[in-house]
């Protein structure tokens, strides 16, 4: 566990190195954040409600999705895992005494776990300082604070062990572009990117349920604005888990057996 | 014009050569597009309306904003990436050969993946067309022409702008994004929507208003808005293509290289 826990570090502080980076981030965060608000805002029109999900709980859960959007987004990338892959370099990577795909996930978690925490307090705090009705709301309870936190943090690793098989798929395309896409946006329409999934028709969100993206993202923030009682709450951070447990035992398998197949690039 | 076709085919050689990767990124950005109107639609579905405007009419919108987005994204790319150019050094090179250099700008770089996004945006205008809440007229069809060719221009014309800025500023700004990416999120929905501070910055400053609401109220006859003279509004788009014209030429003139 000692290696994991250093490469950790050592990435968190890299991450959390770039602050100009995330400052024009932010800025993007608050524009496309405020303008979904407004186009979701003008489909309620004087509803308050649909399906149970107020204008308030909406409100809140897109300002939480720009906040964390690097634990959310799985187009985000790490350049220089991609081109170790591309030019060969990767089999320094494989000579390690290290399982790679440990090694790999801690390096993606960290880099993402200090991006978001760099870029959410600004937005947090700003976005719960806006007049009434268009910005973030506090928790409903402090119960709801706590199991927000731990589902968040489930969320993320869960986000990490999908990210994990792009990089995988890159050992046979060599090229990233293609597969990114394609995750990018498969998972940004089923953990509430595109909509919020409580605006789906109810059939659509049946499916969602059944795959793990929802998990991501939509379900903590749920969470959060008390769209999704305690009760229900813990019996989602026990789907988490379960979650945790599969996608990186199939992704460990996966990996491994394309590295069995691997041809290392260049000479 | 041979020596842009040539460009052409060369830029799509090099890009086959990654072939997985090629048919992937060009499913994508068929889906990017797709996913993002399926979730309008989803939208009309849960709420039936917005405000007075009914999934054709927006589907519309949508269609012109992206078709014009996907065209200056084929064609345009090489002012979108342009920042790369200044940064290594290769603009120079550019600058010494004889030929015109909006040209080979426009040659530096074309990405045909995009070109999934021109085929799921003109399926979706053909559909909002035959599914119009509206009588079509001769003039609504002019009308509706402008509106893609205004659209265009706009897009082409922060493209390019923004480009210039790339001399000063070297590395390529971040916040650019939000006039881009951000005018096509929002102009796929009537711009009526927003609150009025943005409303006048997209019809002053960046004129997309001409291409997006207001010839919609012409077409969707609402009255006052009946008169001829807002069928060629959209022209206006085209006009913003004239000063991004000369803030290009005057970039190039004071142009530093970076070196080496």
């Amino acid at each position: 566990m000692r290696p994991y826990i250093g490469i950790f570090k050592t990435q968190f502080k890299q991450g959390i190195q770039y602050r100009t980076a995330a400052i024009a981030g932010i800025a993007t965060q608050f524009f496309f954040g405020w303008v979904f608000i407004a186009i979701f805002s003008a489909f309620y029109g004087d509803q308050t409600a649909v399906n149970g999900f107020t204008k308030a709980q909406m409100t809140t859960y897109i300002w939480l999705q720009q906040a964390f959007l690097a634990f959310i987004m799985l187009w985000y990338r790490d350049n220089s895992l991609l081109e170790m892959i591309r030019t060969g370099h990767v089999a320094y990577e494989l000579c390690r005494p290290l399982n790679i795909y440990a090694h790999w996930y801690a390096r993606i978690f960290s880099q993402r776990l200090s991006s978001g925490l760099l870029r959410c307090v600004p937005i947090l705090l700003l976005t719960a300082l806006f007049p009434f009705g268009f910005g973030l709301s506090l928790p409903e309870t402090p119960i709801s604070a706590m199991l927000f936190v731990i589902s968040l943090l489930l969320g993320l690793m869960i986000n990490t062990a999908i990210s994990m098989f792009v990089y995988i798929s890159v050992f046979v395309t060599l090229s990233p572009a293609g597969s990114l896409l394609i995750f990018g946006i498969v998972g940004e329409f089923f953990s509430g990117g595109t909509l919020p999934i409580p605006l789906m028709p109810m059939t659509l969100q049946r499916v969602v349920a059944f795959l793990p993206f929802a998990y991501t993202a939509d379900f903590p923030f749920r969470v959060y604005s008390g769209n999704i009682g305690t009760a229900e709450a813990l019996a989602g951070i026990g789907i988490q888990l379960l979650w945790l447990v599969l996608l990186p035992f199939i992704g460990n398998r996966l990996m491994n057996g394309t590295l069995k197949k691997l041809v290392i690039q260049g000479g | 014009m041979k020596l842009l076709w040539r460009y052409t085919v060369y830029h799509f050689r090099s890009q086959l050569e990654y072939r997985v990767s090629f048919w992937l990124t060009t499913l994508g950005q068929f889906l990017v597009p797709f996913v993002s109107f399926a979730g309008m639609a989803l939208l009309f579905r849960q709420f039936g309306t917005l405000e007075q405007w009914t999934l054709s009419d927006v589907a519309l919108l949508y269609g012109v904003t992206q078709l014009a987005f996907a065209f200056n994204e084929l064609f345009i790319r090489g002012f979108d990436s342009f920042s790369s150019l200044v940064v290594s050094g290769e603009f120079d090179r550019l600058l010494v050969r004889p030929r015109n250099m909006v040209l080979q700008v426009l040659g530096s770089k074309q990405d045909f993946t995009r070109f999934g996004r021109l085929v799921q945006s003109t399926i979706v205008f053909v559909w909002a067309i035959a599914n119009a809440s509206f009588q079509w007229t001769f003039l609504k069809g002019v009308c509706l022409a402008l509106m893609v060719f205004g659209g265009m221009g706009i897009f082409a014309a922060l493209f390019m702008g923004f480009a210039t800025l790339s001399f000063w500023t070297i590395k390529g700004l971040e916040v650019v994004n939000l006039f881009t990416d951000g005018g096509r999120e929002m102009a796929q929905y009537p711009l009526t929507i927003y609150p009025k501070a943005i409303q006048r910055f997209f019809t002053f400053a960046v004129p997309f208003f001409v291409v997006n609401a207001l010839p919609l109220f012409f077409l969707t006859d609402v009255p006052g808005y009946e008169a001829a003279i807002y069928a060629f509004v959209p022209l206006i788009g085209f006009l913003a293509l004239v000063p991004a014209y000369f803030i290009w030429n005057y970039g190039v003139r004071h142009y530093q290289s970076t070196g080496s």
